[in-house]
């Protein structure tokens, strides 16, 4: 692995967490985040995307002029999504009624446009490709732990309902966590996700200060 | 950086525009048709969790009519009307719409009763999905007769159906909007089978 490689990565998943460090994405990471599960559709389709638009940004980088890059940018990054969401609604039928919510949602996550002004839009195309996929895999690292922790406080439970994103045989890898509990609204709403996010961001700078 | 002049900038944008705009229709057109199958199919199979196949044998998904705000399909055998299956749409959840999918047959029996779009608060008023829970199944073989009586509320307001901890605004936006979508069909019966 070279240098350049292992500071890409360690960027995405760590140092320059789009979630928990640059606060980019919140819209999309604060409202899904209620459950592990769907954390992780999310997640997926996001790194996806990332992926994607990094790699397409990169590759025409040539021909976008700074002063129209933002438009560009945008126009390339809804088609992206429109297009995965097409081709979800037709092949993965059953998988896209479940994400289907969540993928327009990618839209307004702006790590995308982010990673694509930061970083593809002056890079060859396999770094361009790493970034993506570490920046992706951060942002979902981030954003399943908010989902377990919100599962948890909230229900009691972690991994309900996996059979929306895994079929039939899924259903019984719930795990309840606290027998006999009640629930805690707080968790499960919006408030919630603040607080908890909040916590998380407070955990990784403390991490960060004794580094 | 070098300046450009605004008509080449403009010139760009419409060049991307074009190209992109072109491959989402490439690929729209490319699924139309395998979205439009998925689309008939889970109607179909929407229909089916609501109303027993065996029951009728016409063509349901196609034999259908529009009554005020009330999508109805018509089930029939051998050509005798057996149950008719409606949409309706409730705006008094807790958030946005609820849209439900009510089967009741000729005799006054619901036989089923589905969930097909709603925006309640996830973990709470979501229960009302049948992939969540089977409360929805509690309507499943009730009369339109035990609608006109106070037994048809949640239990908060003396009535048979279950509320969830923490949510009875969703169930009882259900509640009532089955017993006005029944007593529409009970009034309305001549109507839709002309």
């Amino acid at each position: 692995m070279t240098n350049n490689t292992h500071i890409i990565i360690t960027n995405g998943l760590w140092q320059n967490n789009q979630a928990l460090v640059a606060l980019l994405g919140l819209c999309p990471l604060l409202a899904v985040s209620n459950t592990v599960i769907n954390s992780l559709g999310l997640g997926i389709a996001t790194t996806l995307t990332l992926i994607l638009s990094n790699g397409l940004v990169s590759s025409l980088r040539g021909y976008i002029l700074a002063e129209i890059r933002l438009p560009l940018f945008v126009l390339m990054i809804a088609g992206i999504v429109t297009i995965i969401e097409l081709l979800m609604n037709a092949w993965f039928y059953e998988l896209y009624k479940t994400l289907g919510i969540f993928i327009p949602l990618i839209v307004t996550n702006c790590a995308i446009i982010g990673r694509a002004e930061v970083f593809a839009s002056k890079n060859r195309i396999m770094p361009s490709l790493l970034d993506g996929l570490a920046m992706g895999l951060g942002f979902s690292f981030a954003l399943l732990l908010l989902g377990a922790i919100r599962e948890v406080v909230g229900a009691g439970t972690l991994f309900s309902q996996a059979d929306l994103l895994f079929g039939e045989a899924a259903k019984s890898w719930q795990i309840d966590v606290l027998h006999d509990y009640s629930g805690m609204l707080l968790a499960l709403l919006p408030p919630g996700a603040f607080i908890a996010l909040g916590l998380l961001i407070a955990a990784k700078n403390v991490f960060a200060i004794k580094e | 950086m070098k300046l450009t002049s605004p008509i080449s900038a403009a010139f760009r944008v419409g060049l991307f525009s074009f190209i992109i705009v072109g491959m989402v229709s490439l690929v729209f057109h490319a699924t139309k048709d395998k979205i439009a199958d998925n689309e008939r199919q889970a109607l179909l199979d929407s229909l089916q969790s609501v109303l027993n196949p065996e029951s009728y044998d016409n063509d349901l998904a196609n034999d259908v009519i529009q009554l005020q705000a009330y999508t109805i399909y018509r089930a029939r055998k051998s050509g005798t009307p057996v149950a008719a299956i409606l949409t309706s749409t409730t705006s008094h959840g807790y958030n946005g719409n609820i849209r439900l999918l009510l089967g009741i047959t000729m005799e006054g029996k619901i036989s089923g009763v589905r969930v097909l779009m709603h925006k309640e608060t996830p973990g709470l008023g979501d229960k009302i999905e049948i992939k969540k829970t089977n409360w929805i199944s509690s309507f499943k073989h009730k009369s339109l007769s035990d609608m006109s009586t106070r037994q048809w509320a949640v239990k908060q307001d003396g009535g048979i159906f279950d509320q969830f901890t923490g949510a009875t605004i969703t169930p009882r936006a259900i509640v009532n909007e089955v017993k006005k979508t029944g007593l529409f069909f009970q009034q309305n019966q001549q109507i839709i089978f002309q």
